[in-house]
């Protein structure tokens, strides 16, 4: 049976990362193996926790009075769910909602954060793999925001 | 070396529209809309070309064949009804009859892709020029590596083909991902910006070429990640869209630098028209 730095190991987060990190991290993970219509959080409510997405999927919603909910972003295998963790008042912004049987690497942020504190290294480590996909999402939700197909014909 | 774009020869006298009835009218979504056209002698083509198609009384606009090239008795054409044109094209019905000119440009390398990886990536309406080269790739599907689509839209409701991509989704061999940019709570496929459900599909990036047909934002923005990705500007192919009137190169309304659309393109390779895009006056 797969450790969970094993399980850790594996997720394209981890590319890249000392065994000394890796292990050191895995401390504050958990194997976590969810259901559809589970919910990871919901908006509004403490982020206490982010997921690496081993298998599976996930929707992002809100809700919109009157209309229902909206799905934004769907993560997927191999993909991070949740940054809210990472900012104070870490609160999270949005409903997480699972669609599809998924299994994911849950970890506590606040032991991460932790050892982020104690080890700055550890810190700039998590910085790498958070930045790049960070930001990418906020460069396709740009693009999603401009609402480019309104315009488009053929 | 490079694949190169071959341009079809467009009939004698290209101004003059022949009378060419519908055949079939069908409505995709609720602003776009396929129709058959029955034109008078078979009109054979390339995937990605374009007709010049002629609401009488309204006016004429470019729209791209939307179906497949071994098929020339029949011209498929999808447009999504954003002007007057294209809103009279809309109210078309079997056996009222359109003024068709063409085929005209330059299409997809669909010859030169043989033996390489192909993806095409459509978004919007965009999907529409991509169908005949989709079709083209599912028939001789032997000839060529690994092939992906991928398809972004507004919502699901947005959608087009829906039936066909279904079906494409049930094809061996055959990688397909559809993003829409918002979604009700029934929809479980992908939401998101289309490119970088790049990183879903297997290619090798060596190996492969891309076709690219969507607004102009999405097109810099894939090529960039097609690039990012490791292939060559080279064999990224994108199809433009700019303001046409003759379609044969003379009127000057099309002119996109040193290049018109509607004679060297709309299909362009993106190694030639990369610098030309960062221009916001052409």
């Amino acid at each position: 049976m797969k450790d969970i730095a094993d399980l850790l190991r594996h997720h394209p987060f981890a590319e890249g990362l000392d065994e000394e990190t890796l292990a050191l991290i895995a401390g504050c993970a958990k194997n976590v193996v969810l259901q559809p219509g589970d919910y990871l959080h919901r908006e509004g409510a403490a982020a206490d926790s982010f997921y690496l997405v081993r298998h599976g999927a996930v929707a992002l919603e809100t809700f919109v009075p009157g209309r229902g909910a909206f799905t934004f972003l769907t993560v997927k295998s191999g993909e991070i769910l949740g940054a809210d963790w990472l900012i104070p008042p870490y609160r999270s912004s949005f409903d997480a909602r699972v669609v599809e049987l998924t299994r994911a690497i849950s970890f506590d942020g606040k032991c991460l954060r932790g050892k982020c504190e104690a080890d700055p290294r550890v810190g700039y480590e998590m910085m790498k793999r958070f930045i790049p996909p960070l930001v990418k999402r906020l460069q396709s939700a740009r693009m999603q925001a401009l609402g480019m197909y309104d315009a488009a014909n053929a | 070396m490079p694949p190169t774009l071959k341009a079809c020869t467009p009939p004698p006298y290209p101004m003059a529209p022949s009378m060419t009835p519908v055949t079939r009218f069908i409505r995709e979504s609720a602003e776009v809309f396929t129709f058959d056209l029955a034109p008078e002698r078979a009109t054979p083509f390339t995937p990605g070309q374009f007709n010049m198609l002629y609401a009488f009384g309204v006016g004429e606009i470019p729209i791209s064949i939307s179906g497949a090239a071994d098929a020339p008795d029949q011209l498929t054409h999808t447009i999504r009804a954003v002007g007057p044109v294209s809103a009279a094209l809309g109210r078309l019905k079997a056996g009222d009859q359109v003024g068709l000119r063409g085929p005209f440009g330059v299409g997809w390398p669909v010859e030169e892709a043989k033996g390489f990886d192909v993806l095409l990536i459509g978004g919007g309406i965009g999907l529409a020029p991509l169908r005949p080269a989709i079709y083209w790739l599912l028939r001789h599907r032997a000839a060529y590596g690994r092939v992906g689509v991928l398809y972004g839209a507004r919502t699901p409701d947005d959608l087009i083909f829906v039936s066909e991509l279904q079906e494409w989704r049930k094809t061996p061999d055959f990688q397909l991902r559809v993003a829409v940019e918002r979604a009700g709570p029934e929809w479980t496929g992908d939401v998101g910006y289309v490119t970088p459900l790049l990183s879903k599909l297997r290619y090798d990036p060596a190996d492969a070429i891309a076709m690219i047909c969507g607004p102009e934002v999405m097109i810099r923005a894939t090529a960039l990640a097609l690039e990012d990705a490791g292939i060559a500007d080279s064999r990224i192919f994108v199809s433009m869209e700019r303001n046409m009137k003759c379609a044969i190169g003379h009127c000057g309304h099309c002119q996109f630098g040193p290049l018109f659309i509607c004679k060297d393109g709309p299909v362009h390779r993106y190694d030639r028209v990369r610098d030309l895009l960062a221009y916001r006056e052409l």
